[in-house]
């Protein structure tokens, strides 16, 4: 009876480990989007990024949070990149002025 | 004592000086200097194609080769802009509901004078372009505005820019720090990478010109201005300056602005300035 209470147990216990939630998808979700929103402060979002989130909407609404978590991580990193892009740039846009 | 203290002093004094000396050169580096800046802008273009006359700039592509330049000739003689010019001739003389019309709300009744926009209006504070004053002009009478990237915009500004054609560009920036700080921020916007291709304006228009991105010749920036708007083949019809910006923006994978927000309106003053003395040839037709 332990035994099995305890195989339950484990069985249970993985799945929550591996399988996506939804909660997994929001949080991963709300970071792209306010990653993008200060890309957006920055006056430079990516066409990319907002494809990205809305694949990434698309399927936490169609339940698959296993691909809409991946699309919500890639639409963060996009909107880091873009981040990284304008503050770099503050400085880098002299080196091409022509003098 | 005394002499120590006045060693002292003018120990400080030399230092100060000193160090006056050193940081006056990298603040005069950082002067905004539109003339200079417009001076080796042309410099550069004219070194990079010697053989262009100055006044050929302002075709674009159409001046980067020969075979363009033929193509330019032939379009010429039956130019796809022409409707928009008939277009945008009868809407600028028809009255508003008021009975005013485009005229009342510019010099010399809107004649001859695109060469002198965009400028900067020391009472709004901010940078007018064409466009903007046309909506602003429409407003003011009740109208409501045009789309500021194609349609009756792009008619009416290739009417304007029609009957200033061979004018040379005048873009004046007055003696105000708001004006400065406009064309240094449209040069900034200019040079500035962006976008998932991380291209900036100069990528195309600066590091190559004549050359091409899949099937287009990149124009040169030099003269970039005066050929608005055009009518461009890819598009099938007429597009402003602000479509034209806003294009560029998407192809290198950037959300773009809203059509006539402060960058745009910037880079279009700064772009424009230092296109100076350049003729009018707008409206414009591209490939």
């Amino acid at each position: 009876m332990k035994i099995k209470l305890a195989l339950i147990a484990a069985v249970l216990t993985a799945g929550s480990a591996f399988a996506a939630s939804e909660a997994d998808y929001k949080a991963a979700y709300a970071a792209a989007e306010a990653a993008n929103a200060e890309a957006g402060k920055l006056r430079n979002q990516w066409i990319p990024t907002a494809t990205a989130l809305a694949a990434a909407k698309k399927a936490g609404d169609a339940g698959d949070f296993d691909k809409a978590i991946a699309e919500a991580k890639e639409a963060e990193a996009l909107a880091k990149a873009s981040i990284y892009q304008s503050i770099s740039e503050k400085k880098l846009w002299k080196d091409l002025e022509i003098r | 004592m005394m002499k120590q203290r006045s060693l002292i002093r003018f120990g400080f004094s030399a230092l100060a000086l000193a160090a006056l000396a050193l940081a006056s050169p990298a603040g005069a580096a950082d002067k905004i200097d539109p003339v200079a800046d417009a001076k080796a802008f042309k410099k550069f273009f004219y070194d990079k194609f010697p053989k262009l006359k100055p006044e050929d700039f302002v075709n674009g592509p159409y001046s980067m080769d020969e075979g363009l330049h033929k193509q330019w000739v032939e379009k010429e003689q039956f130019p796809p802009y022409e409707f928009a010019v008939e277009e945008g001739k009868e809407m600028f003389a028809k009255p508003f509901k008021n009975g005013k019309t485009y005229a009342d709300c510019f010099p010399n009744q809107g004649i001859g004078i695109r060469q002198n926009y965009p400028l900067f209006d020391d009472k709004q504070g901010k940078v007018i372009t064409l466009e903007l004053a046309l909506n602003q002009c429409r407003e003011a009478n009740g109208e409501a505005p045009y789309s500021y990237v194609r349609g009756e915009m792009a008619s009416l500004t290739a009417y304007m820019a029609f009957t200033s054609r061979g004018k040379p560009m005048d873009i004046k920036i007055p003696d105000d720090p708001r004006a400065l700080a406009a064309y240094e921020q449209g040069k900034e916007y200019f040079y500035t990478r962006r976008g998932q291709l991380n291209f900036s304006c100069a990528t195309c228009h600066v590091q190559s010109p004549g050359e091409r991105v899949r099937t287009e010749v990149l124009a040169p920036a030099l003269g970039i201005m005066n050929a608005m708007p055009i009518y461009r083949s890819e598009w099938n019809s007429m597009g402003t300056t602000s479509r034209r910006l806003v294009t560029c923006n998407s192809q290198t994978r950037g959300v773009p602005l809203t059509p006539q927000d402060d960058e745009y309106r910037n880079v279009e003053y700064y772009l424009s300035y230092v296109a100076n003395g350049l003729p009018i040839s707008g409206p414009g037709a591209r490939p």
